[in-house]
């Protein structure tokens, strides 16, 4: 399952690098891609409830970069 | 943006005026100087302050608020205001230096509809193109952007379309053609069957394919990033290590030293500008590409594109136009006879050689002096036309009708043309060379390709012809499709390591073999999602110069990424020695990791004015 991702209020490529780390850290996701530079987020994930993977990213998000909030495409 | 540059200039300018006040006024100057700090560093100490509680020590804003209170306290305030100012200097250069870039590929792919006027209940009205449905009318008026793909069903016009193809020169359009959203009418009305809804059509394609391909990373990005994970904790324990053990160990040196030594550590210890720099020069390489009508799927495939050294192509269609012509009729009567009397026997063909002979005739038909027409497969066509019987076909049609006629040696498909048994002459017909193709080799050559090889499902003499004429290494020809597959893993065996290959073809039944090559290029293949699917590259025209020149955009942009690594890596660590030693202060460092970020982003913007 792929989902893309708009993602806004990254401050820097560095933080974008780490909370791509992070969120690839979550079980259900297979991989992740976080572009800087277009502000999107690719994430490749199992076969799941999609509301409930994307709680689960924002959570993610909340504790590592505050300001940053995505929207599902 | 704008608040953080008030307050950076207020910052500065506070700054400013405690350097002209006299040692004696202290108190004045020192709150001053606490002042401009905060102005600029107070954002950086919240946001430091938040990601300690959460446990995140290498943050740069943590390091950055550590490097400054901790010059407070060593008594160094000038020291910690300007690294604060300088480091908020940079910040918002690269903010504006970002935020310019995504502006520049937007605008570089201003292809995007705002609206569509549609017909409904036979009134026009203005709609967004999503909103519009298949098989609605909509009316493009002079100066505006095709909103949808549709065919025209009223009107004619000159369309530019420039924005899809890279093509300056305007198209006509008339009625029945097929129009690709993203085009922009120039001239008359035009009245358009939408053909696909606004998520499937030309203009979404392109734009979602821009804004996905920097999600596929360089091996350079790549390795940034795994190089910051560790510069900034290496730097950091190193700093600490300097804060400590030598004033411990050495008798005659001063805890305030070595601490200053240690804070000028922290100040080069965020990778930022490196980190920025990579993704900011891919960026830019990609967006060069889109504007000559050359779309790149990811930053990886433009890494690659510097290394190609074995182009495989195909012929058809990418060397040559793909359209069967007549190239010469060679006859002792009239050319125009001999046409007269090919075009009138195909006249109920539909075979690509028929068409081409219909089409250079290129007169009415008269369909009532046409009688008997007969197919005689693998030979040809038996016609009676104004009562005369036509024989029109290749050699054997001539032989087994006892005609005697003169042998064509030119290279492609020769036609025949008898009349009541008295050979009439021979039309040659052929596949045009791409005019295109005669500059692109050379110029594919000039940017590093060492051997070029064409496969082909044609005619082993039509294939040494093509490659004599245009100068190719290798060419095998009467290849079935799968095996052009098995060529290709041959050539992928074959090449040395770190080597590239590139295939292009023209997107149509060749997406196996796109996949196996390390780049897949299709051409010309915008409005074929199969072959857009399928490919690394996809060039808008069909020319295969534009490779050579994504070579050179790719070239150039690999070259300043390495600057970049190297410059900023190089510049780091020189500071970080001169550091250690204690020769160069918290100022030169503060200014050396700012310009460092400022000169490789500005680097990185040289990639984007890479002329066409």
């Amino acid at each position: 399952m792929k989902l893309k991702f708009k993602i806004k209020g990254l401050d820097c490529a560095n933080c974008a690098n780490a909370l791509e780390e992070a969120i690839g850290k979550i079980e259900e996701v297979n991989s992740v891609s976080i572009s800087f530079m277009t502000e999107r987020m690719h994430v490749e994930a199992k076969k799941i409830d999609i509301e409930e993977l994307v709680k689960k990213i924002e959570t993610v998000i909340k504790k590592n970069e505050p300001d940053v909030t995505i929207t599902l495409q | 943006m704008k608040r953080k540059l008030i307050q950076i200039i207020l910052s500065a300018f506070l700054f400013l005026v405690t350097l002209f006040l006299k040692n004696d006024q202290e108190f004045l100057k020192n709150s001053l100087f606490i002042l401009s700090y905060l102005l600029v560093g107070l954002e950086i100490l919240k946001k430091s302050f938040r990601n300690i509680i959460r446990g995140k020590l290498f943050d740069e804003n943590f390091l950055m608020a550590v490097a400054t209170i901790g010059a407070f306290g060593i008594g160094e305030f000038e020291e910690a205001v300007s690294v604060m100012l300088f480091y908020q200097i940079g910040e918002l250069f690269q903010a504006y230096a970002v935020n310019k870039s995504r502006k520049s590929i937007a605008s570089l792919m201003n292809i995007c509809p705002n609206y569509a006027n549609v017909y409904r209940s036979s009134k026009l009205v203005r709609l967004q193109p999503d909103d519009v449905k298949v098989g609605e009318i909509i009316a493009v008026l002079p100066g505006e952007k095709v909103p949808l793909d549709g065919t025209v069903v009223e009107g004619d016009s000159m369309v530019d379309t420039k924005a899809l193809t890279g093509e300056s020169v305007p198209r006509h359009i008339e009625v029945g053609d097929s129009i690709l959203s993203g085009c922009i009418n120039q001239e008359g009305m035009l009245k358009v069957k939408v053909e696909k809804e606004y998520e499937d059509s030309t203009v979404s394609k392109i734009l979602e394919l821009v804004e996905n391909a920097s999600s596929r990373k360089a091996k350079s990005e790549n390795f940034i990033t795994k190089f910051a994970k560790i510069y900034t904790p290496i730097v950091v324990f190193v700093a600490l290590f300097l804060a400590t053990i030598p004033p411990i160990i050495m008798e005659s040196v001063t805890f305030g030293d070595w601490i200053y030594r240690a804070l000028s550590f922290l100040v080069v210890s965020c990778p930022c500008a490196l980190v920025i720099s990579i993704p900011l020069s891919f960026f830019g390489g990609i967006g060069a590409c889109s504007r000559i009508g050359v779309l790149v799927k990811g930053s990886n495939y433009l890494e690659k594109m510097a290394k190609v050294k074995i182009l495989v192509c195909d012929k058809t269609g990418t060397l040559t136009e793909g359209v069967f012509e007549v190239q010469e009729v060679i006859s002792e009567i009239e050319q125009e006879e001999v046409m007269m009397y090919a075009a009138h026997a195909e006249y109920f063909s539909n075979h690509p050689i028929a068409l081409s002979i219909k089409k250079q005739y290129g007169k009415e038909i008269d369909s009532s002096i046409v009688s008997e027409t007969k197919e005689v497969v693998g030979e040809g066509v038996i016609a009676t036309v104004q009562g005369k019987q036509v024989l029109i076909g290749n050699e054997k049609l001539m032989k087994s009708h006892g005609v005697s006629f003169l042998p064509n040696e030119k290279v492609g498909t020769i036609v025949y043309v008898a009349l009541d048994g008295r050979f009439l002459g021979s039309i040659q017909i052929a596949d045009q060379i791409k005019e295109d193709t005669y500059v692109a080799i050379p110029s594919l050559r000039k940017n590093g390709i060492e051997n070029i090889i064409m496969l082909t499902g044609d005619k082993e003499e039509i294939a040494r012809e093509v490659s004599q004429k245009v100068n190719i290494d290798e060419y095998y020809a009467n290849l079935l499709p799968h095996e052009k597959v098995n060529k290709v893993e041959e050539f992928m065996q074959r090449k040395k390591e770190g080597e590239m290959l590139l295939f292009v073809g023209d997107g149509i039944n060749d997406a196996p073999v796109l996949a196996i090559a390390d780049i897949g290029i299709s051409m010309g293949a915008i409005g074929s999602d199969v072959a857009i699917e399928a490919s690394d590259l996809v060039l808008m025209t069909d020319e295969l110069s534009k490779i050579a020149h994504t070579m050179q955009i790719a070239k150039k942009t690999i070259r300043i990424v390495r600057e970049n690594i190297f410059f900023a890596i190089f510049i780091k660590v020189g500071i970080l020695v001169l550091s250690a030693c204690g020769i160069s202060s918290m100022w030169e460092a503060v200014f050396a990791d700012v310009g460092v970020s400022i000169l490789a982003i500005l680097n990185a913007f040289r990639i984007v004015r890479i002329k066409k």
